[in-house]
């Protein structure tokens, strides 16, 4: 305490008032850490659980990235054996497979994205247009509900209505089995995702809705707009930057489909396609054994996202002045 | 009713009454009607007799808006609703199509096969014992990191440990260096699986982060500090209290990613003992794999079979899905702040 008390003295400023901070500035740094953590050891220690799996579980498989430049050695594991540099990667490029799961994977993400923007925009104008409060929530409650549904049993849906003759949906398309047509396994993808999804993504345009001020329309009125003058010109505006973040924030999983839902939909007809990028690391790797091959595929996908978050979050600073970092 | 008439969308119904409340004063004071001023349910004066006009082009509007909305909501529910319905049905009137609204030919007999089975069983337990058991770490472990990002005080230090975090949203080992990983530490066949590596999520992390930075004071803090509590006291009395919304939303998420989760089951167990319900579905819904069930049973037809078997997969989609149908409507209160917070400081 004395001492601490003698480095204070030494920065009394001209009124004679201590100057704390400068105080501590003056102490050799390994005090200065002491102090820290002195003063805030409970928020590291809290800190420290989540650090210590994050480390674990994402950025020691970071470092596994490597075998994708590596023969894989079993007993070396993830630091794997011989350097072979792009060896893997050139024979992704060569292969048969590249141009076809690239498109697959293209194909079924945009459809997603571009849908999966459109509708909840559409839904959150239509259910903010409800004056009852009671059944606005009725309509929530309803349309959130598919969100909790498995992805096993949304498949299992789509097989159970999609079957040709009996099916709910499948009787309307003759003989052929949609989920067999390899032509048809994206759009399926895409609006059953916007069936599944649409009324949960909806959450935010509401809230951002709810936002609006009401002398807008007391005004818009006055000036004689009716009701679809009001959502044009007031609504829809004032959800327009929310709408513009997260479609350039979506703009960064481009590359990237959800391996689940894809691999539970392939069946033998309808792979060429249904084969994305997911499903034939997953193949290549787990179910062949070949680690590095399948771990470069793995990683010219992570690479391409990477690439498109940091664009988006690029052009996202530029236009509307957000990112992400 | 006047709700309906004043072509004012629903947020602003509330002030809306207020306004209209003044209009109506101000005809009472022109008018002689003022026998009809009563007062609204805020005290304002409301004539019940005064509207906002209506034009036609608002009546059509509004007629084509309520119609698209029974639209939408008969299109999200009436699949439910016809599983739910065809569970309890005949097969053989489902399958010629006649099953529509009500069931027909009313039967329990899937779900007796259902609960007969000892797959679903077992895997309705590992569901529940990795649900449970993962959301408990994911709080543990969650909530105090999200409250220690949320202080200031460490500066410099927080933006480091923030972007360590936020940088595994968007670049991973990926899958094959991670099964490495989860085989030498013995996480293959093993049900920890389910349960450490998705001990945090970061974006549920950064939810709750905003939900502590912004929904609670900083003069609490002060206050706290005053009467002698330490950051530790802090969270644990006066935090924690204060965010049962947001412990609500993401042990939400939390639960149902774990509920639903197929993919760790697929790639990293290989014992049926240790399959949780996701793959179970799988194996009896997608692969077909109904025999186990009792369709296998000799003297049946092939459509005596297929009918068993749509009966059971109707079965078994309920049982499995009904659990997290009924938890959510309670939690929904909660959902819109959740959300909201997560995409405002996403």
């Amino acid at each position: 305490m004395v001492r601490r008390k003698k480095a204070a003295a030494a920065v009394v400023d001209s009124n004679g008032v201590i100057d704390n901070i400068a105080a501590r500035r003056a102490l050799p740094v390994w005090k200065r850490l002491g102090l820290h953590f002195g003063s805030y050891w409970e928020l590291y220690l809290m800190l420290l659980p989540a650090l210590c799996f994050i480390v674990l579980f994402a950025y020691v498989p970071m470092w596994g990235i490597q075998l994708a430049f590596r023969e894989f050695v079993p007993s070396k594991g993830l630091s794997g054996g011989r350097w072979v540099g792009f060896q893997y990667f050139r024979q992704f490029f060569e292969s048969p497979m590249f141009a076809s799961t690239v498109w697959n994977t293209f194909k079924i993400s945009i459809g997603t994205l571009v849908l999966g923007f459109i509708a909840p925009i559409f839904l959150a104008l239509l259910i903010n247009q409800i004056a009852s409060v009671k059944f606005k929530g009725f309509i929530q409650t309803i349309t959130y509900m598919p969100h909790f549904i498995s992805t096993v049993v949304i498949v299992a849906m789509l097989n159970i209505f999609l079957t040709p003759g009996t099916g709910l949906l499948g009787r309307f398309f003759g003989k052929d089995n949609l989920m067999d047509n390899p032509n048809a396994i994206a759009p399926i993808y895409w609006l059953s995702e916007v069936w599944q999804h649409c009324g949960w993504n909806c959450i935010i345009y509401l809230a951002a809705l709810s936002s609006v001020d009401v002398s807008l329309y007391e005004a818009a009125k006055i000036d004689g707009a009716g009701r679809l003058q009001l959502i044009r010109y007031v609504d829809l505006p004032t959800i327009m930057p929310t709408c513009v973040i997260l479609l350039i924030l979506n703009m960064g999983s481009v590359l990237n489909v959800g391996f689940e839902k894809v691999w539970l939909m392939q069946n033998a007809m309808n792979l060429p396609g249904s084969e994305v990028i997911s499903t034939y690391t997953f193949k290549i790797g787990i179910q062949s054994f070949q680690f590095s091959y399948g771990t470069a595929i793995g990683l010219f996908n992570t690479f391409i996202n990477f690439v498109f978050v940091v664009l988006a979050n690029w052009i996202s600073k530029r236009v509307s002045d957000t990112s992400i970092f | 009713m006047s709700m309906k008439t004043r072509n004012v969308p629903s947020n602003a119904g509330a002030k809306a009454v207020s306004l209209n409340g003044l209009d109506a004063a101000k005809m009472a004071t022109t008018a002689p009607t003022i026998a009809s001023v009563k007062n609204g349910k805020d005290g304002v004066p409301f004539n019940k007799h005064y509207h906002l006009q209506k034009s036609v082009p608002d009546w059509i509007v509004d007629i084509v808006i309520w119609l698209l909305l029974a639209i939408i909501v008969v299109i999200v529910i009436y699949p439910l609703w016809f599983i739910l319905v065809a569970s309890f049905s005949d097969q053989r009137l489902v399958s010629a199509g006649r099953v529509s609204v009500w069931p027909l030919g009313f039967t329990t007999a899937g779900y007796q096969r259902v609960f007969q089975d000892q797959r679903i069983w077992t895997g309705y337990w590992n569901t529940i014992v990795y649900s449970v058991l993962g959301t408990a770490l994911n709080l543990v472990v969650t909530l105090p990191a999200a409250f220690a990002l949320s202080r200031r005080e460490v500066g410099k230090v927080r933006r480091v440990i923030l972007f360590l975090f936020t940088f595994t949203m968007y670049f991973s080992g990926g899958l094959i260096p991670s099964y490495l990983l989860y085989k030498q530490l013995g996480l293959l066949n093993n049900m920890w699986v389910f349960i450490l590596p998705g001990a945090v999520s970061v974006w549920n992390l950064i939810i709750a982060r905003s939900f502590f930075e912004t929904s609670i004071p900083e003069d609490m803090f002060d206050a706290a500090k005053l009467d002698g509590l330490s950051y530790g006291g802090y969270f644990m009395k006066i935090v924690i209290p204060l965010s049962s919304a947001i412990i609500a939303v993401i042990g939400l998420y939390y639960f149902v990613g774990h509920w639903n989760d197929y993919f760790t089951g697929l790639i990293y167990i290989r014992e049926s003992g240790l399959e949780p319900l996701q793959n179970v579905l799988q194996s009896i819904l997608l692969a077909n794999q109904t025999n186990q069930l009792g369709t296998g049973a000799g003297g049946q037809s092939m459509l005596q079979q297929q009918q068993i078997a749509d009966q059971i997969k109707y079965g078994v989609i309920i049982v499995s899905t009904l659990p997290l149908l009924i938890i959510y409507p309670f939690l929904q209160k909660y959902f819109d702040k959740g959300v909201m917070i997560g995409a405002v400081k996403g």
